[in-house]
């Protein structure tokens, strides 16, 4: 190349030419391009995720008139306060208990829809998506009419068959049960359609393998299938906790919290401390408290899914 | 090791398609027997319901003197190896062999003696601890081949166990499994597409098609003597060439008239045998391996000769391919590499008709 002048290691090019074509190579690069493409997103991610957080944040170190910075004093009311406390553990219990709950359920209704011959699944797999496609709140009306004290239809049913009627929504372990019932009804399908794809994802042939080499159904089910679905099922489970812990419609359209704080969560006391109490601060400070608790459920989970993935490699 | 009959075996989809057509087969105890067939021969169907993946619609399968239609897959006493080996990804390789073993409740010191043992036949040793991802393509294979081992079956069932792999590694792996085999002893089907894998393993050969068996032997008699016009185009590469022809009669003997020149002089030995057929309008066979070069002190009988201009000619290294059309049929040669031939130059021929075929058009089968 050399040989004919045009290019000669070592040349001095001119400044101006330089600084361009460094600019130029910049603006060409892989990971440039792909920033610039990504900056729509980042800038959706930072406008409606980032700033309210911050927001948040800041909030949560005001007084209630906003008019004083008081440090972590309104965390300090909070873990004084025994109905936050009750609402902790109402969170915990409403997110777990429906967690499992859908995570057994779907996990069934997956291994049943996978067993229908392929011709039929997709009616079935349609209709089992509804309660998942509906708004919540609209679906939740629907239970609060059937769980009405006075026109409550499943009450009418038990009546049939001489079962004494249930106070769904008056009693405070029979409300949170509707509300977790509600929930279950709700999220079974996420679970269903997650768990069918991870159960159409394992080959055949390792089933056929585990029949020849002795397994039950039960066996190849322990031994085949729940290893193989392992990381879904966690990733499932983490982004459930995550959704069901901050949920807010189910609680405030069936119970509004009641009887007397009983079904309180998370989201729907920071809604009633901080918009219907007007303490925007505390409020803050309630929902800035689903943060910890489900950093560590995040944390065991993902170390989970990554220790099996370095495994199996 | 036992024993596998086969009686009258049908299997029928929904829809009335019969993947396999009511076949017969016997396999004696410690032997080979691979079934060989094109894509949709039904002899990976067949495999499948010796394994007891797939339900027989009627007949009767017997293994070691007990019929097993209605016994599930882990009562069968048999092992398999899969096309695409089949391993567990979450389990290591040890735990892979032993898993058969462990759901049969087997004593853990008896596992570990014979996952070793397994592992020291196939050199898989090192390689224990290990997840199935981190092995090669033909580490994997072995796996497969020592999770069948471990278990010491009646009878081991191999579906295609070469075809992920390259070709050099196909060749090794072939080698691997004749040697287990000859160490083993345990009665073995194996099905495979390739009829090189096919004539090198097996003690008797299956040639399927279209859901039916063509014929069973060995391999030699496979080769040397098909009874349809399938079994001799399918055994042998490059496959047989057929050329429909006329046999005649003349005053020194039987000819095959291919066409007003081409007239070649049948065996006086098969006079008798082709004597009904004459004036019959024949398919002549004949592989190109008997379609050579002439040689010069050629003392075997029966060896006819002609002239030819190939139009492709192909260098193999080890031979070399001629093509040319005879009556719009394309005819394959098998020349010594050392001769020189050249496209569009006429090149003398030698056919050695004691290796000729007559095929009876109508009915497929050989004379």
């Amino acid at each position: 190349m050399a040989a004919d002048g045009t290019l000669v290691a070592g040349a001095p090019a001119p400044a101006a030419t330089g600084r361009s074509n460094t600019m130029q190579r910049f603006a060409r690069r892989r990971s440039t391009i792909a920033f610039l493409m990504a900056l729509p997103l980042i800038a959706l991610i930072g406008g409606l995720v980032v700033y309210p957080a911050g927001y948040a944040m800041w909030l949560s170190t005001l007084n209630r008139r906003m008019t004083a910075n008081i440090g972590l004093g309104n965390f300090e009311i909070l873990l004084e306060s025994d109905t936050f406390w009750m609402v902790i553990w109402q969170s915990c219990i409403f997110a777990v208990g429906a967690v499992i709950a859908k995570a057994l359920i779907g996990f069934w209704l997956a291994h049943m829809l996978h067993h229908i011959p392929a011709k039929g699944q997709r009616k079935w797999r349609g209709m089992l998506l509804i309660p998942w496609v509906i708004p919540p709140a609209l679906s939740t009306l629907g239970w609060w009419w059937m769980f009405d004290p006075s026109y409550s239809s499943i009450n009418w049913l038990l009546n049939i068959f001489a079962v004494p009627a249930v106070p769904w929504l008056g009693e405070p372990w029979w409300a949170r049960l509707s509300v977790i019932l509600v929930n279950v009804w709700y999220g079974s399908p996420f679970f269903m359609i997650m768990y069918l794809a991870a159960l159409k994802s394992v080959p055949d042939q390792l089933y056929e393998a585990a029949a020849i080499d002795g397994a039950t159904g039960w066996q190849g089910l322990r031994y085949v299938t729940l290893p193989m679905m392992q990381n879904i099922i966690s990733i499932t489970v983490l982004f459930s906790l995550i959704v069901t812990f901050a949920n807010y419609d189910i609680v405030r359209v069936l119970t509004n919290g009641g009887p007397r704080d009983l079904t309180q969560v998370f989201a729907s006391y920071a809604f009633q401390v901080g918009i219907l109490s007007g303490n925007l601060p505390r409020g803050a400070a309630v929902s800035l408290f689903m943060f910890p608790v489900l950093a560590i459920f995040a944390f065991f989970i993902l170390r989970g899914i990554n220790r099996r993935n370095k495994e199996q490699m | 090791m036992a024993q596998v009959h086969l009686r009258k075996v049908v299997k029928e989809y929904e829809g009335g398609v019969q993947a396999v057509k009511g076949i017969d087969l016997d396999i004696a105890d410690h032997e080979f027997v691979v079934l060989v067939g094109p894509s949709g021969c039904g002899k990976s169907t067949t495999l499948r319901m010796i394994a007891g993946l797939e339900e027989i619609s009627s007949g009767e399968i017997d293994i070691g003197g007990t019929v097993v239609n209605d016994v599930p897959p882990r009562d069968r006493d048999i092992a398999m190896v899969f096309q695409n080996y089949a391993l567990y990804p979450h389990m290591t390789v040890y735990d892979n062999m032993a898993f058969g073993l462990t759901l049969r409740k087997f004593d853990k010191g008896e596992i570990r003696r014979r996952v070793e043992n397994a592992a020291k036949i196939l050199d898989i040793g090192m390689l224990l601890d290990r997840k199935p991802k981190a092995l090669s393509g033909g580490q994997r294979q072995r796996v497969a081949m020592g999770r069948a081992i471990v278990r010491d079956p009646k009878v081991f069932l191999f579906d295609e166990p070469l075809s992920n792999l390259d070709a050099k590694l196909r060749v090794q792996m072939r080698t691997e499994i004749k040697k287990v085999h000859q160490t083993v002893r345990t009665t073995t089907v194996y099905v495979t597409h390739d009829q090189v894998e096919a004539m090198t393993l097996a003690d008797r050969v299956v040639v399927m098609n279209h859901g039916k068996i063509e014929q069973v032997g060995p391999p030699q008699e496979l080769y040397h003597h098909p009874k349809t016009r399938f079994v001799a185009g399918f055994i042998g590469s490059p496959s047989m060439n057929f050329i429909p022809a006329r046999l005649e009669e003349t005053g020194s003997g039987l000819v095959v008239r291919m066409t007003e020149r081409a007239v070649l002089p049948v065996p006086a030995a098969r006079a008798a045998r082709y004597a009904p057929h004459v004036g019959r309008e024949l398919l002549f066979g004949i592989r190109p391996e008997h379609l050579t070069e002439p040689h010069p002190n050629e003392h075997r009988p029966n060896i006819a000769h002609f002239e030819a201009a190939p139009e492709v000619v192909e260098p193999m290294g080890m031979e070399t391919l001629l093509h040319f059309w005879v009556e719009g049929h394309e005819i394959c040669a098998r020349f010594d590499p050392a001769i020189e031939v050249a496209p569009g130059r006429v090149a003398a021929m030698a056919v050695d008709m004691d290796q000729m075929h007559l095929i009876d058009p109508k009915t497929d089968m050989v004379l």
